[in-house]
């Protein structure tokens, strides 16, 4: 089957249609959903190291307020996560 | 075809069990009953004796007492949040008894990737601190500090006290559940994903030389890629139930301490 009739076999609205839609927004919708928090928990990181290196002693304090700040941010791409999920597995 | 027989099941397969015993019973059920059980066991047992030098489950239990006291209840709340510590231990240890529950074999499944778990205990820590906030300030004082910051603009402030309230009341609860739900939920998946990967190079692989499948070599790969994984999920396990507890903690204490 050459592509021009493949396409033309192509049902707008039919199931398969909707779900390669659906698979399609899933997986650049958590893709874009995850740059965010990257770069977040990169600067929530890179802070956290050099405080960390700067005042050794105050070491334990920096990792609880790190893994703290890492929570908050993470939350925005575990919310992608979900969306993700909804969109792949219940269209 | 390589490959041809993979397929990757439905989300449904890979969280939902099949139900054995009284109506309602499955898995996650079994697991969230033996968190329990084990929490409840290392309490009672560590608790016995009460010996000056602890030994055995004595300093297990000790030590989860002191770590929550050390590290989560004195760096957020303070001394007056030593109340708080035995629902805090609690919480911490059956969290990561659910979450662990993951990476043992036979189990293979973290209770907390199943909503209800982790929605009900966010549930309990919104009601303990909107409560805890209301009876220290007063309900009236303890929404008005909570939702109007200092030194907020006027015409902005009816915007600004909406969104620290819909804060409050939604996005903390929802939060919170969420985090430790979609993070065993994808470590689940994970380790699900390269299971299954291994699986089909050895035993589903099309291509055969001689009756040998001839890509089966290949699935040394994802299989240590699932014994890293592995090794990862126990950090998980361990953080997403620190990070549950020390958020409760954090939340508690905004609301003791509202002058903060």
């Amino acid at each position: 089957m050459t592509l021009p009739i493949a396409a033309t076999d192509v049902v707008i609205g039919s199931k398969e249609v909707l779900k390669g839609l659906g698979a399609i927004g899933a997986g650049i919708g958590y893709g874009a959903a995850a740059i965010g928090p990257g770069i977040g928990i990169g600067i929530v990181v890179g802070n956290a190291i050099t405080a960390m290196a700067r005042q050794p002693e105050a070491a334990g304090m920096v990792r609880t307020t790190m893994f703290l700040g890492i929570a908050f941010t993470e939350a925005l791409a575990l919310i992608g996560f979900v969306v993700f999920i909804l969109l792949k597995f219940s269209s | 075809m390589l490959l041809g027989a993979l397929q990757f099941p439905e989300i449904g397969e890979l969280v939902d069990w099949k139900h054995f015993g009284p109506p309602g019973f499955d898995k996650t059920v079994l697991i969230v009953l033996l968190s329990c059980l084990f929490t409840l066991l290392i309490f009672v047992i560590g608790g016995r004796k009460k010996a000056l030098v602890p030994t055995g489950m004595q300093n297990i239990a000790e030590s989860a007492v002191d770590f929550v006291a050390d590290q989560i209840i004195l760096q957020t709340i303070g001394e007056d949040g030593m109340v708080f510590l035995p629902y805090l231990t609690t919480l911490f240890l059956f969290i990561f008894f659910c979450n662990i529950f993951e990476i043992i074999p036979v189990f293979q499944f973290p209770a907390t990737a199943r909503m209800a778990v982790p929605l009900f205990l966010a549930v309990i820590t919104w009601l303990m601190y909107l409560f805890m906030g209301m009876k220290r300030s007063g309900p009236l004082h303890f929404f008005k500090v909570a939702t109007v910051p200092p030194g907020v603009p006027k015409a902005l402030l009816p915007l600004v006290a909406f969104i620290e309230m819909l804060q409050l009341i939604i996005v903390r609860p929802f939060s919170l559940a969420v985090r430790l739900f979609a993070n065993m939920l994808a470590g689940h998946l994970l380790l699900a994903t390269f299971a299954l990967l291994a699986d089909a190079l050895i035993l589903h692989d099309g291509v055969k030389i001689g009756g040998f499948p001839a890509w089966s070599p290949l699935a040394i790969a994802p299989f240590a890629m699932d014994i890293a994984i592995t090794a990862f999920e126990v950090l998980v396990a361990v953080l997403q139930a620190f990070i549950f507890t020390i958020l409760t903690g954090v939340y508690l204490g905004a609301a003791m301490h509202p002058e903060h």
